[in-house]
């Protein structure tokens, strides 16, 4: 079966940059795709290139089979878009910018309706429908983004940062949104800095760093990629410093967070009793100790050679 | 492109139009202009109108409120969609470039010509008798097409900083204005005023609206007609054809 979206050799150059290098992947239909990277790695460029908001310099992109240069509105007609930057109108009220919407996809006026009065009340904000964009919070804008791009009920969703700087409650009630929407059918495209929302929500993610794929794959699968190393929390209740512990056998390297210490090692075992041991001779009591499964974090930091900056 | 595709770009460039009229037309301060802007010229002209008859000046001035209504904020709405990111919202949708622009294009010619009816309005109740209706309300609707089309050419650079384009706006708009037969009757201009005038969309309208209030024109009633035509469809097709090319620098 063809994926949702097949992207292949995906380049963009600006100057004498290339922002996309060469890129493909693919998104399979049904499932939540993660688009990871760090800040200028390429992802808004190659989203943007996704959605044919702006043009590629080489390579192809098909969206549901219709290649975005050539066929893009019958592509567009079938996804929905929610940017990083809150795009609403400000001077028109939610319910406003929501018909706009509706006369743009081709929306009949009684279905718009409909779907408009659902989404808002689900979104929580139908009470302020006819408000002027320009009163509501950042939250209340940024559901109103997510109104506006599952108006035509798409079959694919592109969410760039869809939860950056939401308030706890904004947050929930987008995640299990986009989980309602996934469980009914809805592929959806996730670019995200949040490595727990990335973890909690995708099937698969591909990381992206200095306009390259390095990974994709499932994020249980990326961290049993790095877990050759392994690292422990300790805490003690004395005065213990970073060269005792990286003198211990075993032990990689130590950095302090707080009142703990994590320790990266090879061998956890040998690490554990290494600590143990030295705690012992020092006279210090441990106050805890536990071992740190590799997380989406430490697979991210690792692929993209952030790791230590 | 079949009915239901050309419906279809009706439909979508029409919801644009809306969206246009509502955020930056059914403005208060925009309104009072477009309603003050042809009386504060009529007096102006009135005062510093030399032996002038009243009909000469009254549709020098019809031109110029056209023209400048109809080129007032149709420059700028690409740079402020720009800068406030709207305009990736609109390109991500499945409306093309140029439905985008023909719908900019439209609710810049209801406001133009929607305020023109004003300076109607002023000559007829200064007693002015309106001989040929048909053809003025015909060039009105093509000239604003025109003008729409010229401020949305005008509008091409892809900078998402309206001032710039407004600056730019005014430095091709203003020596437009006299070059066009408004303040010196067209028969009267030198030969190298004459050769500038034929280049201007304004100096047909304008004479255009001379006919129309006084019967007597300079060029050919059908040739003024068609040179708007062409100037609207070169307009229109350049402005679509550019701001495919630059819109994508706008993200």
């Amino acid at each position: 079966m063809p994926g949702v979206i097949e992207v292949a050799d995906l380049t963009k150059v600006f100057g004498a940059v290339t922002a996309v290098d060469h890129v493909s992947f693919e998104v399979r239909e049904g499932e939540i795709f993660g688009f990871l990277g760090p800040n200028g790695a390429g992802k808004t460029t190659t989203t943007r290139m996704l959605t044919g908001v702006i043009p590629m310099d080489a390579g192809s992109v098909q969206i549901f089979g219709h290649d975005i240069s050539t066929a893009p509105f019958r592509a567009r007609q079938r996804f929905g878009v929610v940017p990083e930057t809150s795009n609403a109108y400000a001077d028109l009220t939610g319910w406003q910018n929501l018909m706009l919407m509706a006369d743009l996809y081709g929306v009949p006026r009684h279905r718009a309706e409909e779907r408009c009065r659902h989404l808002l009340e689900t979104l929580g904000i139908y009470e302020r429908r006819d408000q002027k964009v320009q009163g509501y919070s950042k939250g209340m804008k940024q559901r109103l983004i997510l109104a506006m791009a599952l108006l035509h009920e798409p079959e694919l969703l592109f969410l760039d940062e869809p939860t950056s700087g939401l308030d706890v409650q904004s947050t929930r009630m987008i995640l299990a949104l986009l989980r309602g929407l996934n469980e009914g059918g809805t592929t959806i495209f996730l670019t995200t800095h949040n490595m727990d929302e990335a973890n909690q929500l995708c099937d698969r993610v591909g990381i992206i760093r200095g306009g390259r794929i390095v990974a994709v794959d499932a994020p249980e699968k990326l961290k049993a990629a790095i877990e050759r190393l392994h690292r422990i929390e300790v805490s003690f209740d004395g005065a213990v410093t970073a060269d005792d512990l990286t003198s211990l056998p075993g032990i990689a390297a130590a950095g302090r967070t707080g009142d703990k210490w994590q320790i990266t090692t090879g061998d956890a075992d040998a690490a554990i009793r290494s600590v143990v041991a030295f705690s012992r001779e020092r006279g210090v009591r441990i106050v805890t100790l536990q071992t740190l499964a590799p997380s989406l974090d430490d697979a991210f930091l690792r692929l993209t050679g952030e790791e230590g900056k | 492109m079949n009915m239901a595709a050309l419906q279809e770009k009706a439909r979508q460039a029409w919801a644009i139009a809306r969206k246009d009229m509502r955020i930056y037309y059914l403005k208060g301060p925009v309104l009072i202009f477009g309603i003050f802007m042809p009386v504060f010229l009529f007096l102006a002209f009135y005062m510093g109108g030399r032996d002038l008859s009243p009909a000469f000046l009254l549709a020098g001035l019809m031109g110029m409120t056209l023209f400048f209504t109809s080129t007032a904020v149709s420059p700028a709405i690409f740079p402020w969609e720009g800068q406030a990111k709207t305009l990736e919202r609109l390109a991500a949708s499945p409306a093309s470039t140029a439905t985008i622009v023909l719908g900019d294009m439209i609710a810049s010619v209801i406001f133009g010509a929607g305020v023109t009816l004003v300076t109607l309005l002023i000559a007829l109740g200064i007693g002015l008798s309106l001989l040929h209706g048909f053809v003025l309300a015909a060039a009105i609707l093509l000239a604003a097409c025109c003008f729409s089309a010229l401020g949305m050419l005008l509008a091409v650079p892809p900078t998402n900083v309206p001032s710039n384009i407004m600056m730019l706006s005014s430095l091709l708009k203003f020596p437009l204005v006299f070059i066009s037969g408004i303040f010196v009757p067209l028969e009267e201009l030198p030969s190298w005023g004459m050769a500038l005038a034929v280049c201007s969309p304004l100096t047909y309208f304008t004479d255009i609206a001379r006919y129309s209030f006084t019967g007597t024109h300079f060029f050919p009633v059908a040739a003024d007609i068609a040179a708007l035509a062409v100037f609207a469809l070169a307009f229109t097709v350049a402005a679509v054809v550019l701001h495919r090319r630059t819109m994508p620098r706008r993200m």
